[in-house]
């Protein structure tokens, strides 16, 4: 089992949303991040104060897949979030030691 | 009767329509229209501070500091009422012991024989008007003064401190002020000449300056330059700006203190040099940066209602389109440049809009008057009234500067004026008030 980790940009959401129900996904938890990459920040100017924003708002999604489903989770998301240009987002891959399902006590692959 | 309308209107122009004429020729009649404009008059300033500047400031501080900044403006509205009824109204418009042409402490400060409002009565008149109403519109302005002064050192000055502050304030500055360039024949200001139709000096360039001073004594906020510290809610600073923008026709329409010409015209020229004022600063804004603000546009506009505030019962259009375009180019290099230049932390630009466009306006308003430059005063020679309010300025940065560096530095030394750095990083609002403005989760 893989542990999927994607920053990607915020109003990406519903198509990377559909994209992985389509390939399979059956759960996903978001969080609204802060951060920076590549992207450079933008400035805001207040009656000549200017400031720098550094931490750009992103969404950051975390689903559970089997190994054989990998792939096609990492299609789903590179393909939905995609925009060509500069700051949209990352995908990290993780090994997933165990996966149990509170209320039936399922484990592992059956709980996913 | 008509006659005599015109020559109030005349007189006006010269000197000062808040002048007790009543006192000095026979008391003309009641006049309801005059009456009704004024009562609104006086709810359109008090809505000027009551939400107008409250939210105008309110949304150009960080989140944590919203609710102390409207709790300023809505506590010095009940501080100053309630002064103004002990003696301010007194020490600002008795007319005890002044004389025409005669400079004696009188034309300094008003007598005590109105203390506690003493002799009014409903029957009591002021020109046309009850002298109620006028005790109570001239009170508006008498509020909305110190409280222009907050946002100089919003974010973190101590709520007891700016109580006594804005109390000895008002006590010690503004009604002499007022008394000096409205209580009519033997006041100071008043004799000389100089004309201030609503207050350029004694509302505008007296709180800007004494903005100045408290920045400089308070000192900065912690972390400013170089911690953003950007507005929280620039749609409450719109709606504040708008309401300014409505209420500032009472404050000027109502400086006629009658519903007659000088009204109308007062509030026509209010309008445009507001909105040359907006015009001036977003052009100059969008040439330099590339890019019309909001933030910008707002505070154009107020640039433009301070800048006429002197010149509306003179100027006329024309004069008001030049003025209005001159004070928003300006204000915005004053507000944008100056303050970064020489890094001291007027937070809200109270020096930057109010002074400035304040101290343009009184200048500009003596060749303004002329009819030779489409004005409708008496003033024949530009450059003799343009001295004369020259003089009415500098008289007004001095006495301001000097008493309000006073009193803070009194102030500073017996109780301390600002917050310590914890209750300056969590906020005013829980730090003094133990309560938040925004509790969304």
């Amino acid at each position: 089992m893989k542990w999927v980790t994607a920053i990607i940009k915020p109003f990406t959401l519903d198509d990377v949303r559909e994209a992985l129900s389509e390939a399979g996904v059956q759960g996903m938890t978001v969080t609204e991040v802060k951060g920076f990459g590549r992207q450079h920040g933008h400035t805001e100017l207040y009656r000549g104060a200017e400031y720098v924003v550094d931490f750009l708002p992103k969404l950051k999604i975390e689903v559970a897949v089997s190994a054989d489903r990998l792939e096609h989770a990492i299609e789903a998301i590179s393909t939905a979030a995609r925009t060509g240009k500069i700051g949209d987002g990352k995908i990290f891959v993780g090994e997933l030691d165990q996966v149990i399902r509170i209320r039936t006590q399922e484990v592992d692959v059956d709980a996913l | 009767m008509r006659f005599k309308r015109t020559m109030l209107v005349l007189c006006a122009g010269v000197a000062t329509p808040l002048s007790a004429f009543a006192q000095t020729s026979p008391t003309p009649a009641l006049n309801s229209g005059d009456t009704a404009w004024m009562i609104v008059a006086s709810m359109l300033v008090l809505m000027m501070t009551l939400p107008g500047a409250a939210l105008f400031y309110g949304g150009m501080v960080r989140a944590k500091n919203l609710l102390s900044v409207m709790m300023q403006c809505f506590s010095i509205t009940a501080l100053v009422t309630v002064l103004w009824m002990f003696y301010g109204y007194s020490l600002a418009f008795s007319t005890e012991g002044m004389h025409a042409g005669i400079v004696n402490w009188h034309s300094i400060v008003g007598g005590l024989d109105r203390v506690l409002l003493a002799g009014l009565t409903p029957a009591s008149q002021y020109q046309t008007v009850p002298e109620s109403v006028f005790v109570m519109f001239q009170l508006t302005f008498a509020i909305i003064t110190p409280a222009l002064i907050i946002g100089a050192f919003a974010e973190r000055m101590k709520f007891s401190a700016m109580l006594w502050f804005s109390g000895l304030w008002l006590t010690f500055v503004y009604l002499p002020m007022a008394h000096m360039v409205w209580s009519g024949p033997g006041s100071l200001l008043g004799d000389l000449g100089v004309i201030d139709f609503a207050g350029g000096t004694v509302v505008h360039i007296n709180a800007g300056i004494a903005g100045l001073v408290a920045c400089l004594v308070i000192g900065k906020r912690r972390g400013y330059p170089h911690t953003p510290m950007p507005p929280h809610n620039l749609g409450y600073t719109v709606i504040g700006a708008s309401l300014l923008w409505l209420g500032w026709f009472g404050f000027n329409a109502g400086s006629a203190v009658a519903a007659n010409g000088s009204a109308g015209m007062a509030m026509l020229v209010t309008q445009i040099a507001t909105a040359a004022a907006a015009i001036g600063w977003v052009a100059v804004e969008w040439i330099t940066h590339k890019r019309a603000s909001v933030l910008g546009i707002a505070s154009g506009a107020v640039a433009g209602l301070v800048a006429v505030t002197p010149a509306a019962g003179t100027a006329g259009p024309g004069g008001a389109l030049v003025l209005g375009l001159i004070a928003g180019v300006v204000c915005f290099f004053s507000a944008t440049k100056l303050k970064h230049r020489f890094g001291y932390d007027d937070s809200l630009d109270v020096f930057g809009v109010h002074a400035i466009a304040g101290i343009i306006g009184a200048l500009l308003t003596g060749p303004l008057a002329s009819p030779k430059l489409g004005g409708f005063g008496t003033v024949t020679s530009l450059f003799g009234q343009l001295w004369i309010q020259a003089r009415g300025v500098g008289f007004t940065i001095v006495w301001s500067a000097v008493l309000s560096l006073v009193i803070l530095k009194v102030l500073d030394r017996i109780m301390g004026l600002r917050v310590d750095a914890e209750q300056e990083q969590i906020g005013l609002d829980l730090a003094e008030h133990e309560e938040r403005a925004y509790n969304l989760s």
